[in-house]
């Protein structure tokens, strides 16, 4: 019915889609069967519907014809839906009258036989039609949005974008579990392609983040817990103690130099040492010291306590205690990076087994000026000087039978430019990389490597390494060579492997927490893998940086800043719309038997214990469909698609 | 094939003079081919002409003294006019054959020289022959 209690007058109106349809499907049948169909006033077909003479047809005819909905059967609504009812929105429609018969990732696109394909498009068309009788207009539900982010994580993905969130003129919350922010980029020597030192670079921002009045920065925090919707987030933070305080600690070191208790450096990748009670870098930012209180020897009065009658501004607080902070936000960034696989899994490497044989990340700190050498190229077992070293690409990467199937994209260019460092250092060395393919696709990438190449006399082999073993004060390396077709063996002082990049640990339970999706490889999941690279599927969430998959840091800066625009373009909003399509409850059908409440994926209906019945909560409700699905009576029913809506479509589907 | 490869003295000496008489840079070759796909003479090589190139980056000299292909390239600049990394392959072949002569092998002595065409031999030409052909 439309609103005058009139029989509704549809229009039909079939798309071509260049071949791409009209190929697979009689287009003109389609439309003239539906001219016969009862309560269709009107059907034409037309080459591209979504093209301005396509929208204006439809506008015109809609006016012309005095229709009350229109059926366009076109490609995935997914695609133009919104288009199309902006069209009718001109002629005085309301949205909710329009409907897309998909019939060509459904029909032509997936059929080889154009009478069958005919006929299916023809029963998509009568099926929306029976739909369409019975769609209502409804009115959009209105939230409210709080203007202030949080961001997950802080390497360089986390810090860009919370300082690009921030200098937009909104509140950041940037939440970081360990001491100090920085991630893996502040671990890094020099960066290819230009090779600027990252230290140098990166200091800048970090010490912006401190400084900006706009972010909140909560090192040694973590996410525990999330509810809310996008726009509404109520999340809770676990503040984790530290034993300093922040303020008062004037980073002299007393507390370090009296500290008896001593563990590998995390750091420096366990290649040094530091204290129980420690500075993570020199530029740590927050400035201050932490006890580790898993190394700590004890709390006073039971056992050590030196640190604390060391430090003369009183800054320990041995009774600090962990605490859960409750905060509002509208949007949740998740930038919590990568890690290297471990060579643990490579055990043919011997990665495990030898001190000589390191990881990436492991030789970034042997090159870095702040390393545990000092800058100096030495290698770990007795601090000589390599005169030979062999890179191995493709640790653990494009393996998809053992390991990892993805590249890691980054690896190709970061032994190019260890090899590169490693001849800088030590001009008469020799460095040889064995390789599967060299992958140099960023802007001046391919230079780059070609520099390593020329200039640093560096040997590219071209084949994998099967084993890795010693030999007195050798490492013994088999590899091949299959541009040659020889089996290679060759002795070095070291071995740098490139391991394959990975999720960063806790992801999953993170992701959990947040409920938002993750690929089969861990890494997050992008709305679309075109069209919505920042985005999660679920709103409210963007994604930036190594967590989405691995990259380079101009690439993570670059999704850092997109995804800083997209949280600017949700608070610019003034209130966010939610799509009405949902499922209500029908008071008077509803036993209160909570079937509903426990299927539903997003928590948004609860039992109203004094009435006896189910309620729900509009702007939770995503649509789905999974209560009315097994609600026993009849009372949640989708709206625009409820169970008299479905069986008259299918019934349309069905008829001959 | 089975090798070790040995980067000491003799190897980076090696690779250097090769360097040094042909006035390329053998490590900027790809190793992407086109020289060996568009060699007139490759048919009859045992190695191919980025082989050449390959082996002298590998140090691997003695492998270079028993190569037929070596001897077999008429220095006809095809590859060079190719390469997309600008290399003179004849010029290195020239290096290689330079720095292996005194420890080859002769490919040609005058008892192959017909005595009835001895006398018209242009006597460059046989110099040249000598030079590329013989220790
Ligand atoms: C050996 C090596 C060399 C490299 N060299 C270069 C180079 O020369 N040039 C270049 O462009 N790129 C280089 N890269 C790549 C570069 O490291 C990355 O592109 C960049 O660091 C990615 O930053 P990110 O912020 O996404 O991740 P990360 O640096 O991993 O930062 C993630 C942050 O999130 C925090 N975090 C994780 N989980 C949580 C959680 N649950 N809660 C709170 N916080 C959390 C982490 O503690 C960390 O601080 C190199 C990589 C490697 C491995
Ligand atoms: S970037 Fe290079 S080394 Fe790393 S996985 Fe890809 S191809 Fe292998
Ligand atoms: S439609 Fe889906 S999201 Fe909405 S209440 Fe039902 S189950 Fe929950
Ligand atoms: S064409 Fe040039 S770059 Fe390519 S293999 Fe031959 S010498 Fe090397
Ligand atoms: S110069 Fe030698 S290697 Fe190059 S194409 Fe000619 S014959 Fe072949």
């Amino acid at each position: 019915m439309n609103s005058n209690g009139k029989k509704k007058r549809i229009g039909v109106f079939v798309c071509h889609c260049g071949v791409n349809i009209a190929a697979m499907v009689d287009v003109k049948r389609v439309a003239e069967e539906m001219e016969k169909y009862p309560g269709v006033a009107f059907s034409t077909d037309y080459i591209y519907m979504c093209s301005d003479p396509g929208q204006q047809l439809i506008l015109d005819k809609a006016i012309e014809e005095k229709l009350d909905a229109v059926i366009v059967a076109c490609c995935s609504p997914t695609l133009h839906e919104i288009t199309f009812q902006n069209a009718v929105k001109l002629a005085g429609l309301s949205a909710f009258q329009v409907e897309i018969a998909n019939i060509r990732e459904q029909v032509s696109w997936v059929h080889t036989d154009r009478e069958e394909a005919t006929l299916k498009a023809i029963r998509i068309v009568r099926s929306l039609v029976e739909k369409i009788r019975f769609n209502k207009n409804l009115e959009p539900i209105e939230v409210d949005v709080t203007r202030r982010a949080m961001v997950i994580g802080a390497g360089i993905s986390g810090i860009q974008a919370a300082l690009d969130i921030a200098d937009q003129g909104y509140e950041v919350l940037l939440v970081e579990k360990e001491a100090s922010i920085g991630g893996h980029m502040i671990q890094l020597s020099e960066t290819f392609p230009t090779l600027d030192c990252s230290q140098c670079i990166m200091t800048p921002k970090m010490v912006e983040i401190s400084r900006h009045p706009n972010i909140k920065l909560m090192t040694y925090h973590e996410v525990e817990s999330i509810s809310g919707f996008v726009g509404n987030f109520t999340v809770r933070i676990k503040k984790k103690p530290r034993y300093v305080d922040e303020v008062a600690c004037t980073m002299c070191g007393d507390c370090e130099e009296v500290c008896p208790e001593v563990v590998p450096d995390e750091f420096n990748l366990g290649l040094s040492y530091r204290k129980a009670i420690y500075l993570p870098f020199p530029q740590a930012i927050p400035g201050t010291y932490t006890l580790d209180i898993d190394s700590c020897l004890g709390l006073w009065p039971i056992r050590c306590s030196a640190c604390r009658d060391a430090c003369e501004v009183n800054a320990i607080d041995f009774d600090q205690k962990e605490e859960i902070i409750e905060e509002k936000v509208g949007a949740i960034t998740v930038c919590t990076g990568y890690d290297l696989y471990s060579m643990k899994s490579l055990g043919e490497f011997g990665g495990e087994k030898y001190e000589d044989v390191v990881d990436g990340l492991e030789f970034e700190r042997i090159l870095s000026a702040s390393g545990p050498t000092g800058g100096k190229v030495c290698r770990p077992s007795d601090g000589k000087v390599p005169k030979s070293i062999v890179f191995i690409q493709c640790c653990g990467s494009r393996d998809p039978e053992n390991h990892k199937s993805y590249c890691s994209r980054i690896c190709c260019m970061y032994t190019a430019k260890h090899a590169m460092l490693y001849k800088h250092h030590v001009p008469d060395g020799q460095a040889t990389v064995f390789y599967i393919d060299v992958r140099t696709g960023g802007k001046r990438f391919e230079e780059f490597y070609q520099r390593t190449v020329e200039e640093g006399e560096v040997l590219y082999l071209r084949g994998k390494v099967s084993k890795v073993y010693k030999e007195g004060d050798k490492i013994i390396v088999h590899g091949s060579d299959t541009l040659t077709g020889r089996k290679v063996e060759m002795e070095a002082d070291m071995v740098v492997l490139a391991m394959a990049m990975e999720k960063k640990e806790g992801t999953e339970e993170l992701l959990r927490k947040l409920n938002i999706s993750a690929d089969t490889d861990g890494w997050l999941a992008e709305a679309h893998p075109k069209l919505k690279p920042v985005e999660s599927i679920n709103a409210g969430f963007f994604l930036a940086g190594c967590a989405h998959g691995p990259k380079d840091i101009p690439d993570t800066v670059a999704q850092a800043s997109a995804a800083a625009a997209k949280v600017g373009a949700l608070f610019a909003k003034e209130k966010l719309q939610h799509d009405p399509a949902i499922v209500p409850v029908n008071e008077e059908l509803c036993s209160g038997c909570e079937i509903c409440v426990n299927v539903c994926p997003y928590d948004a209906r609860e039992l109203d214990s004094e009435k006896g019945i189910v309620i729900v909560n509009e702007v939770l409700c995503e649509g789905c469909g999974a209560c009315a699905a097994a609600c026993p009576s009849g009372a949640a029913q989708k709206r625009n698609q409820t169970d008299n809506q479905i069986f008259s479509m299918l019934s349309a589907i069905l008829k001959i | 094939m089975r090798i070790k490869l040995k980067f000491e003295e003799n190897e980076k000496k090696f690779i250097d003079r090769v360097n040094e008489l042909s006035g390329e840079n053998i490590y900027s070759c790809y190793q992407c081919g086109c020289c060996s796909s568009g060699c007139p003479f490759v048919f009859e090589m045992d190695i191919l002409p980025n082989q050449i190139i390959r082996l002298v980056q590998m140090g691997r000299e003695e492998e270079l003294i028993g190569s037929k292909a070596l001897f077999l390239c008429a220095s006809c600049f095809t590859c060079q006019s190719r390469c997309p990394k600008g290399i003179n392959i004849a010029n290195v072949a020239e290096a290689v054959r330079h720095l292996i002569e005194p420890k080859g092998k002769d490919y040609f002595g005058p008892q192959e020289i017909p005595v009835e065409l001895a006398d018209e031999l242009p006597q460059q030409a046989l110099v040249a022959v000598y030079r590329k052909f013989s220790k």
